[in-house]
């Protein structure tokens, strides 16, 4: 036997819970399981839409989704499938703003650039690079990860349409150097006394920053305002400051991302989702037509799972649902097809960022969702690929990685719970 | 890893006598600069952190290095240079949240288990009080044999406050935890009395001839490790699985066995874990062979038999017992109709608080007690979170590991509060006695639940 549910979803990812909402919102009983925690955990926190096209900042992607090349899963499903998955999630989550316009708003990042985006945590919006108001940016002397007055300058640099410096202070509590960023956040969370009892985290900070803001009316931090009491962290900081305190999205672990995962595993649990975490989809069981069963590998013992219909969401080469070595590249789990030139030279060309046939490798799927083989026929008539996994985008070029998991995870759920239903 | 310190690398089989091995993490200096390190794992390491933000000793202690130092960071200054392994070492509790937060499957527990091992072996004194007070912790379950045959008079001796201070001044166990109480009969003494396998046997048979989804003859059987926690302290949830198994037709054998090895490991003495191991692989995988699946009722013990079995030994059959070892309530998932006779039972139980054991989140269990008994009328069961009880095992019954094992749990008392149930539930049986030390909350475990709802 098995454990049997309506839809099974592989992956614990964007995509993949986008897809199991939207397939549990048909109805039907949905199971999700995920090789580890959840990758939202070390995703900024900001959701894309599209971004970039041939070096050019986009500035509607709705609109640009028709000068996409052939094969991008935004012309192969329309950009309604887009609006969709971004329906459900602005549906689902709270504290996130952008859903007023289909226009990208731009966010500083850690590194001083400037990212096109399509939602952001309320505790990144007073950051954003269109408004003209004056900037301090804030780092840490024990967190090497966001250089504050490098990344003050790098803004600078691309003409952003206000004044900003950057200055590197010491975080009150005197943490060792490479603490974990949930450090920093329960100082603030918990509003710690610090100097030696003197005042507490939250007073020390607003104590040591403010002699620096020369004017500013915002002030950007890395992204570690607090966790559980996060608002209030940054309510308290902004009226103590008189400045608006905002967050700069940070590289893994992240706590946007973290509060991100929070929320929609919260929303999972409430719409009656199975959620198990922790290991890998390792094998499957087809009748040639269709899977009939997939087997995860829970901590060496082979589990049997079994469902009506199937989403794959896995990742793509970063996330490991994609896989390579010196002759192939294949998909790891349903062995889907991946196009990809047979000779491995041709794989990538010169130049970091040059247009590299290995960052559009994963499944090519059909307007159903469904992934195609080498003859373009469906591989399963009941598996579905959402996100990562699925090829013809080059997420991190277009800043589209979100978007893509949204729109192929709507889909992929959506059809696959209807077909139970 | 590990490897023999002599001249058997030819004989892996654990033939060797026990003694003679050594848990060596990483040769000192083995690795010349500029040299790629290949071990399993190691190289997977980018230093994202996940881990010592999943930890949750670094969570509440900003001295202690985390996870990421602990394995691959230490590791590679160890093979590039004359740097010892790091005291810290003993401050991890051996939770392995680390392992399921890596996004890159490096293999942190294990590094930590060998890195624990060569610290106590090389590093701390075999006469010191310390060293002692942890073997005696780990290897609870001859104390345990002892104490039970007289269950009274030890557990009025270990419960006085006497007994309590001395061993704390003395020992370094706590005097601000209660000695958990022997059972007045043990399991393995109720198992015989109630005849036995023998007797599982011929009932299963019984029940088998009954039912309408199996056959008389069908093989149903599984080998319980009930570990000496249910033998000797908690018989009624061994009692709870044997009932609820034969209820479904299973023929139950009940093996000699040793501790798991689980305290063993957290303390650093994988000599005794080897020993431990090397005993119950060779009774469950004669078993195995036989056509029995294990089952076991304590997260940690399915965990040490499948993961750290296979990572830290390598006995003949230590594979094979991995790959049929199942939690009890995971075997019924995938064998058995339990979501549906659950959904259509009732029972009489007080509301629970249910806490899923660190363990039990690595296997990927954390969730299925609550999304099982959520279909069960009678009860409500609310999950008090993802945080970490604090005791792991042994770890919060240390004198100077104390205050940090209650830090931890301060979360999970304040979500336990805060539902509705003033009854706790978890399979663990150390995570039951934090729960029960913080809230005063008296705890079950899922397959009394279980039995409830569903033996007649």
């Amino acid at each position: 036997m098995a454990i049997e549910d309506d839809v099974l979803v592989v992956g614990g990812g964007l995509a993949g819970v986008t897809a199991a909402l939207a397939a549990a919102d048909t109805g039907v009983r949905v199971r999700l399981v995920s090789h580890k925690e959840s990758t939202l955990r070390q995703a900024s926190g900001v959701v894309d839409a599209l971004g970039a096209l041939d070096g050019t900042l986009v500035s509607d992607p709705y609109e640009a989704v028709e000068r996409l090349s052939d094969g991008h899963p935004y012309r192969t499903l329309g950009a309604d499938a887009l609006r969709s998955g971004f329906d459900l999630f602005d549906g689902t989550v709270t504290g996130y703003e952008g859903s007023h316009t289909d226009a990208n708003a731009l966010v500083p990042t850690h590194g001083g650039t400037v990212k096109p985006t399509a939602r952001y945590p309320e505790s990144v919006a007073p950051g954003l690079a269109s408004d003209d108001r004056p900037m301090l940016l804030v780092g840490f002397e024990t967190l090497p990860d966001f250089d504050a007055p490098r990344a003050a300058a790098h803004l600078e640099r691309v003409g952003v349409p206000f004044a900003v410096h950057g200055v590197t202070l010491d975080f009150p509590g005197n943490l060792r150097a490479d603490a974990a960023v949930t450090r920093y956040a329960d100082l603030l969370d918990e509003a710690v006394p610090v100097d030696g009892g003197r005042v507490d985290a939250r007073t020390a900070l607003v104590e040591r920053v403010k002699s620096h803001l020369s004017g500013a009316e915002r002030v950007g931090f890395p992204a570690l305002l607090g966790h559980e009491a996060h608002d209030e962290v940054r309510a308290e900081l902004s009226q103590r400051l008189g400045a608006d305190a905002f967050e700069v999205p940070m590289g893994p672990p992240s706590l946007p991302g973290t509060r991100l995962a929070d929320q929609l595993y919260a929303a999972m649990d409430d719409a009656g989702v199975g959620i198990e975490t922790g290991n890998p989809v390792v094998d499957v069981t087809t009748d040639g037509e269709r899977v009939t069963e997939v087997t995860v590998e829970r901590t060496h013992t082979a589990v049997p799972y079994a469902a009506e219909q199937y989403v794959l969401a896995t990742g793509g080469l970063v996330g490991k649902g994609i896989a390579s070595n010196r002759e192939s590249v294949r998909e790891r789990v349903f062995d889907c097809h991946v196009p990809h030139p047979a000779d491995r030279y041709d794989w990538s060309v010169e130049g970091a960022y040059g247009d590299h046939a290995f960052a559009r490798f994963g499944v090519r799927i059909d307007a159903d969702g469904r992934p195609l083989d080498a003859s373009e026929d469906v591989e399963y008539e009941n598996l579905r690929a959402a996100g990562g996994v699925v090829g013809g985008a080059d997420v991190a070029a277009e800043k589209s990685a979100s978007g893509v998991s949204l729109a192929t995870g709507f889909t992929a759920g959506r059809l696959a719970g209807e077909e139970v239903s | 890893m590990s490897s023999p310190s002599d001249t058997d690398v030819d004989d892996p089989t654990g033939s060797a006598p026990d003694d003679d091995w050594t848990y060596v993490f990483g040769e000192q200096g083995s690795l010349a600069p500029g040299e790629s390190d290949l071990r399993p794992g190691a190289d997977s390491c980018y230093k994202c952190s996940s881990c010592d933000t999943s930890c949750p000793v670094a969570e509440v202690d900003d001295s202690f290095p985390g996870p990421k130092f602990q394995g691959p960071e230490q590791w590679r200054l160890k093979r590039q240079g004359d740097e010892d392994i790091d005291p810290s070492v003993m401050e991890c509790s051996n939770c392995m949240r680390c392992d399921s937060a890596c996004p890159s499957g490096v293999p942190l527990s294990q590094m930590h288990n060998t890195a624990r091992a060569e610290y106590v072996e090389e590093h701390v004194s075999k006469t010191s009080l310390k060293y002692w007070r942890n073997r005696v912790l780990s290897n609870y379950g001859l104390l345990a044999r002892l104490g039970s045959k007289v269950p009274r008079l030890t557990n009025v001796v270990m419960g006085s406050r006497l007994t309590q201070l001395v061993n704390d001044r003395v020992f370094g166990i706590t005097s601000e935890r209660e000695f958990p109480e022997f059972a007045e009969q043990t399991f393995v003494e109720w198992w015989d009395e109630r005849g036995g396998d023998e007797g599982s046997r011929r009932r299963a048979r019984e029940t088998r001839a009954e039912r309408d989804d199996c056959e008389v003859d069908d093989e149903k059987r599984v080998a319980y490790f009930h570990g000496d926690y249910s033998n000797f302290n908690t018989p009624e949830v061994a009692q709870a699985m044997v009932r609820v198994f034969e209820q479904y037709g299973y023929e139950v054998a009940v093996p000699d066995q040793r501790c798991s090895g689980t305290p063993m490991f957290a303390n650093g003495m994988l000599d005794d874990a080897r020993r431990a191991a090397k005993f119950n692989v060779e009774t469950f995988h004669a078993l195995v062979e036989d056509g029995y699946d294990v089952v076991c009722s304590c997260t940690s013990c399915s965990m040490a038999l499948r993961q750290e079995y296979p990572e830290l030994f390598e006995f003949e059959g230590t594979e094979t017992v991995s790959a049929h070892t199942y939690e009890a309530l995971e075997y019924l998932r995938i064998h058995e109709s339990v979501r549906e006779d659950v959904a259509d039972s009732a029972v009489e139980f007080p509301d629970l608080a249910y806490h899923a054991p660190c363990h039990a989140r690595n296997q990927g269990l954390d969730r299925q007690a609550v999304e099982l008994f959520g279909d069960l009328e009678g009860v409500a069961v609310d999950d008090v979170g993802d945080s970490c009880s604090g005791i792991s095992g042994t770890y919060g019954w240390k004198s100077e590991k104390y205050d940090t094992s209650m830090a931890i749990g301060e979360e999970m008392f304040d979500h336990m509060e805060s539902v509705e149930g003033e009854t706790g539930m978890t399979e663990c049986p150390t995570c039951a006695m934090q729960m029960e030390h913080g809230t005063g909350y008296e705890i079950r475990h899922p397959l009394e639940l279980l039995d409830a709802a569903l033996v007649d």
